[in-house]
């Protein structure tokens, strides 16, 4: 059975969609609309605009991607659909961070684990960041469209053996799992949804609302970086870009300018607070590109007795918020608990240590398992995430200081980790720290672990989820935008992607930047069009 | 845990050594930029560096003898600049310094402690070398060789060829 490629096939259709490596000279292009970055932000609003009657032109820095060139090899993925071929690091190198870039954004590469915003997370904004409108209730039926939209739903097929370890683990414990929600539609439980749905079941932006939008007249330039915008006054006159090379690392000397009547940044929480700072644009809060939240993840891999082959099967079907759940929200930091996918380059390269004990854990390969904590920063006050600078160059760095309280979430998360691990029978269970050699049992993990010295680059932790940096709030003196991603200064430029959350969000981000952003774009569109803003299909 | 008088010693010691490594900065930079960069599998400090370092990284998995380790040689060279280049611009400036650095003699005396040229060191000296800046007290050398151990475990594993030892089918075949 041949697959199709409904990208491919809407391209060779006429659809508006420029390649800017390609361009041999420089350009002008104008819109309603620009919107910067085609991600989850991106995404939605380019749907709804579009079905509005707004014209759209939609910049994405990465290359296009497709499911015909999904061959769910590692080697070829990192490089083409990942920030920094999936090596980007925080500025002290303590954090890899995991984040798409490419058309689709990070939906075209993440493992489709939905969740609407934890309501705790919003009691929170509300009573924090002035964010009175920020109840479940009022944003129920935004999610419920984007759960629409994007066959958002329940995952019943059977989780493969790296989840159902958390499972029974975690029971043994008295400790309560749920299945995930996941934005798939006819999936085949193949397990590589991290490099690129081959299948196009994954509900992504790449197959639901840029195909929309550009169906109805939007333009889509990818290969392009937004450099930066220019500013007359009060206002956004325009968005300077530039062609990147072909390898999408470096920029060429051809240009695009472009103009619109409004602006949407969407480029995700590194590149939108970066695009600010390099255009100069007012911060009177001096809040811009601070306060950015990664949920510092800590992986903990085990040995099991029966094979696992961790990379076959829905890679996250089970989490656990138990230890969410039960701790205060502004507390010592919570975690999540998830399974990764494991592939040969992401196990190998995350597994501490060298020579006959590495090639010897990798021998077990298909018996290894691991789990993930992502930690809940934000909250507490002294949780206060990382800030997004500028290299000389112009690129984005974040700098994201590791200190007692994620060491001390870090420490007890390890402990959960490896007590569930164990429960559910490991033979060994290795901490990914450059110290630990591994332990053979629960009692000697909890002496090991307590004894483990917490460190930058000795403790390696990882981030799939990058968010805050242009906090909305209702207060123009803390906040960089308000509750509808309006700039409190900047008249005509919104802000439509994860940087917005004043917080992390306590659970995998997608869902939280589809349904705010569908609320906040349709409010932007009525007030462009003048009409009431057309639903997502 | 250190002493106080050991985290002196280690201060003024680690002090010493990035003086060292700052009076040779220029030199460096000029070969870091002479050889742009490391991304070119044919680039003699990467070549020099990978096929020494690659082997002890890879001990236990990469093959012993030739013709099998003459060949292993060329995929993990090709396969670390392939991954190198993809790296962001800024990446790509800090691993190609890293290759220079090891590939100078009197900077790889200084700093990684290796006193035969690559071609002559010792499994044991690499290995040792390697153990040295895993555990150092200086981020910078506990970043480089965080750089070598993903570079090579990242190329070595992402090759097909590798699969098989590890029991890894590869992706399914669709129909």
């Amino acid at each position: 059975m041949m697959i199709r490629d409904p990208f491919q096939e809407g391209v060779a259709r006429g659809w508006k969609v420029v390649d800017a490596a390609r361009l041999d000279s420089d350009r002008e292009d104008s819109a309603d609309v620009v919107i910067v970055g085609s991600g989850a932000g991106g995404g939605i609003a380019a749907e709804i605009l579009s079905r509005s009657g707004l014209r759209v032109i939609v910049v994405e820095e990465g290359p296009l991607r497709s499911s015909r060139d999904f061959r769910m090899r590692e080697a070829e993925a990192y490089p083409a659909l990942y920030q920094e071929s999936a090596a980007r690091k925080t500025a002290d190198k303590g954090i890899n961070i995991l984040q798409g870039r490419c058309v689709g954004g990070s939906t075209t590469v993440n493992w489709t684990s939905s969740f609407r915003t934890p309501p705790a997370t919003l009691d929170f904004w509300q009573r924090q960041f002035g964010l009175a409108d920020y109840t479940a209730e009022a944003l129920l039926p935004w999610f419920e469209m984007v759960e629409r939209r994007l066959s958002i739903s329940p995952w019943l097929v059977s989780p493969n053996a790296n989840n159902e370890i958390l499972r029974t683990g975690a029971a043994r414990l008295g400790i309560a799992t749920q299945a995930m929600r996941r934005n798939v539609n006819g999936c085949w439980n193949l397990g590589y949804c991290g490099t690129g749905c081959p299948s196009n079941a994954k509900q992504s932006m790449l197959v639901t609302t840029l195909p929309a939008a550009l169906e109805l007249g939007a333009t889509v330039y990818y290969g392009l970086r937004a450099e930066r915008l220019a500013m007359t006054g009060d206002t956004v006159t325009g968005l300077e870009c530039v062609a990147m090379d072909a390898a999408g690392i470096r920029p060429r000397t051809q240009r695009v300018r472009l103009r619109a009547r409004h602006f949407v940044l969407a480029g995700g929480a590194i590149g939108s607070p970066a695009l600010l700072l390099r255009s100069g644009a007012p911060d009177p809060s001096a809040q811009l590109g601070r306060r950015t939240f990664l949920h510092p993840t800590l992986v903990s891999a085990a040995l099991m007795e029966a094979a696992v082959d961790g990379y076959s099967g829905t890679p996250q079907s089970l989490y656990s918020d138990h230890f969410l759940d039960n701790l205060p929200i502004d507390g010592p930091l919570g975690y999540k608990l998830e399974a990764p996918p494991l592939h040969p380059v992401l196990f190998a390269t995350t597994l501490q240590g060298f020579g006959e004990g590495h090639a010897a854990l990798m021998k077990q390969f298909s018996h290894a398992h691991a789990l993930l904590a992502l930690l809940r920063d934000g909250f507490n006050v002294a949780s206060r995430g990382g800030q997004v600078r500028l290299r000389d160059d112009g690129t984005p760095l974040l700098d994201y200081p590791l200190d007692d309280v994620i060491w001390d979430g870090a420490r007890r998360a390890l402990l959960s980790m490896a007590e569930i691990q164990f429960a559910a029978g490991a033979r060994k269970v290795y901490a990914v720290h450059e110290q630990c050699s591994g332990w053979d049992s629960w009692a000697a993990a909890k002496e090991g672990i307590a004894r483990l010295p917490l460190r930058p680059l000795a403790l390696r932790l990882v981030s799939a989820h990058v968010m805050g940096g242009c906090a909305m709030g209702g207060d123009a003196v803390r906040s960089v935008v308000d509750g509808r991603g309006r700039h409190h200064q900047l008249g005509n430029l919104t802000v439509a992607d994860g940087s917005l959350f004043p917080t992390s969000i306590g659970a995998n981000p997608q869902q939280s930047v589809y349904g705010i952003v569908a609320r906040n774009i349709s409010a932007l569109a009525q007030s462009l069009s003048g009409r009431p803003a057309a639903a997502l299909a | 845990m250190f002493t106080r008088r050991q985290f002196i010693k280690t201060g003024i010691g680690g002090g010493l050594l990035l003086t060292a490594a700052a009076l040779l900065h220029k030199p460096l930079d000029r070969i870091g930029k002479q050889a742009l960069v490391a991304a070119n599998p044919l680039d003699p400090s990467l070549r020099s560096v990978v096929r020494a370092i690659a082997p002890v990284i890879l001990l236990g998995a990469f093959p012993a003898t030739d013709p099998a380790r003459a060949a292993a040689l060329e995929r993990i060279t090709r396969g670390v600049a392939l991954a190198v280049a993809a790296l962001g611009a800024s990446a790509q400036k800090e691993v190609a310094e890293l290759f220079a650095l090891l590939a100078f003699a009197p900077t790889r005396i200084l700093v990684a402690g290796v006193s035969a040229d690559w071609d002559q060191a010792g499994v044991a000296d690499i290995e040792t070398f390697l153990r040295r800046w895993q555990d150092s007290p200086m981020d910078l050398l506990k970043t480089g060789y965080q750089a070598l151990h993903d570079l090579v475990l990242g190329a070595w594993y992402a090759d097909s060829d590798s699969w098989p030892a590890i029991g890894y089918p590869g992706p399914p075949v669709l129909q």
